[in-house]
């Protein structure tokens, strides 16, 4: 019964959506690539067609873009849909889900200080993690932070010797 | 006239301190703003430079109440990325500690809850009772918290026969004295009066804030990762998932102690079907990919993510915990309330609330209410209450 609901989504996810590649890894657990342009129309179509809850989504920053995903979990049937998408890295900003779904509203604000990419018409995108403090183009969760941090100490090491 | 009510931002109590500015007129709760991350520990981050037998430590140090339910989702979600399968018994023990953990947690909230309204009875009486429970942990992992019982393919430690005894008394004791706490919490009018129609949090709201665990099913959205994406042995057993409709403050009170029922029937019933055998599968790679784990913590599901490249470090780690999607529904829950229920809304979520004791009120630079002002107005709106039904 559970897997029945899950192929009929995936169905009608490739009627509406030709561009986005499904992986089914296991089970309850499908991540589905859609491009930048898409996602904030299959998030409002999972959300407010097909019942799923935003659970979280996750920033990663890899070599050849910041890849965002959006895990959205269909409790019914216990399965996950994770909707990825890469964005390129000269223009970090997709359109934020904050106006329909305001459970987006922190992550984004997580993401946006944690690796600088911008939600396009997120309501408040202030530093939530942060310290007031904490300079606001330094992403510490990016991969060249851990460099330019090491090469801020060098420096100090320097000229206390 | 508007003023500010700051709660927070630190508590030394708390491994989550967060910050609330209530924005009151007069006594009515208008509107509310949440600041976090006084205590960011950059988890995710420490957790791209471990290997994954240290991380499962690692994650085990985020919460100090629910220590088990973070390695235990992380346990899961590396499972998940390398089709692991843990062997039957080990899954057994995971679950027990795990339905243990339950109620120890949702002890600690009533306890609290008690205290807050002022009734200090409620909190002596519920902490005596949850001392035996941190026993028992120590008697099976040697530590009354932070157990270490997951590992990735099963677990650390196995429980022995000459324990089921003794986890089977304390059972007894404990369904015993929890229909005596059920009943004389739901019963007394005062506590009733003070918890019924406070803080609703309607469904629409539940859902578009996508709020977990009893929060959630206290609104009537009947959300629980052990029924709903069933691991370990929680389908192997029978137990009824608890929700209401009423989404106010009694309604996730009501939740949380018949949870503590459905939790004894969990462990019971595990500890009788136990299988023998081996508690753990050798994992020697984690092959590239990607994995998802959920577990249902006392607070609702906690969720990581867990990218490998083959190595062996992962390449992203992302952790959700329930009270990061909890805590921004405050502001609706908390919203046309007074501040002497302000105290209880936000302690409803179950995010520590001893914050109250760090509150001052402010206006032109002066100070006008404490933290213990605010307690004690909590206080006195039950003393006037009990004096009402006294008559």
């Amino acid at each position: 019964m559970k897997k029945e609901y899950s192929q009929e989504v995936l169905d009608e996810i490739g009627a509406r959506f030709p561009n986005a590649s499904v992986k089914i890894h296991a089970p309850r657990r499908t991540y589905i690539s859609v491009p930048r342009e898409d996602v904030y129309e299959f998030a409002k179509f999972l959300f407010k067609e097909k019942d799923c809850r935003l659970s979280i989504a996750t920033g990663i920053d890899k070599r050849d873009g910041m890849e965002i995903l959006y895990h959205f979990s269909h409790d019914p049937s216990g399965t996950y849909y994770s909707i990825k998408t890469l964005i390129p890295k000269d223009d970090l900003q997709i359109k934020s889900l904050s106006d329909f779904l305001p459970a987006a509203n922190w992550i984004e604000r997580e993401i946006h200080e944690l690796l600088g990419i911008d939600f396009a018409g997120h309501p408040n995108l202030v530093p939530l993690l942060t310290a007031e403090t904490w300079p606001g183009d330094l992403h510490p969760l990016r991969r060249d932070y851990a460099d330019e941090h090491k090469e801020l100490r060098l420096d100090k090491t320097k000229e206390d010797r | 006239m508007k003023r500010i009510v700051p709660i927070g931002p630190y508590h030394p109590l708390q491994e989550e301190p967060e910050f609330f500015k209530l924005i009151v007129e007069g006594e009515k709760v208008v509107d509310l703003e949440i600041n976090i991350g006084y205590n960011h520990r950059g988890h995710e981050f420490v957790a791209q430079k471990l290997t994954y037998d240290k991380i499962t430590f690692l994650v085990e140090r985020i919460c100090g109440i629910c220590s088990d339910s973070h390695p235990y989702a992380y346990v899961l979600a590396v499972e998940d990325l390398a089709h692991v399968t843990p062997p039957p018994r080990a899954q057994y023990i995971r679950t027990i500690i795990g339905e243990l953990e339950r109620i120890h947690s949702h002890y600690l909230w009533v306890g609290l809850a008690g205290h807050f309204i002022g009734y200090n009875t409620v909190w002596m009486w519920v902490w005596r009772y949850r001392e035996p429970l941190l026993d028992i942990f120590e008697l099976i992992m040697g530590n009354r918290n932070h157990y270490a019982i997951n590992k990735i393919g099963g677990a650390r430690r196995d429980i022995l026969p000459e324990h089921y005894g003794k986890i089977e008394k304390y059972l007894d004791l404990l369904e015993e004295k929890n229909t005596m706490f059920t009943k004389a919490v739901l019963d007394d009018p005062v506590i009733r009066a003070r918890l019924e129609g406070v803080g609703i949090l309607s469904k629409e709201d539940a859902v578009a804030y996508g709020v977990l665990g009893p929060t959630a099913r206290g609104s009537g959205y009947a959300i629980d990762a052990r029924k709903d994406d069933p691991y370990d042995a929680y389908d192997k057993v029978d137990w009824d998932l608890i929700a209401f409709d009423e989404g106010d403050v009694l309604a996730k009170a009501k939740v949380r102690l018949l949870e503590c029922f459905e939790s004894i029937k969990i462990v019971r019933q595990c500890l009788r079907n136990m299988p023998d055998g081996p508690i753990e599968t050798r994992v020697d790679e984690i092959p590239p990919g990607e994995g998802i784990g959920r577990h249902e913590a006392p607070r609702g599901e906690v969720f990581h993510y867990v990218r490998s490249d083959g190595s062996n470090m992962p390449v992203r780690h992302k952790i959700r915990a329930p009270s990061f999607m909890n805590i921004p529904s405050n502001v609706v829950a908390v919203r046309g309330y007074s501040i002497a229920d302000a105290a209880l809304v936000l302690a409803a979520v179950d995010p520590c609330y001893c914050c109250t004791e760090r509150t001052a009120v402010f206006e032109n630079g002066k100070k006008k209410l404490s933290g213990n002002d605010l307690l004690k107005l909590s206080w006195q709106k039950t003393e006037g209450l009990r004096r009402r039904y006294r008559r």
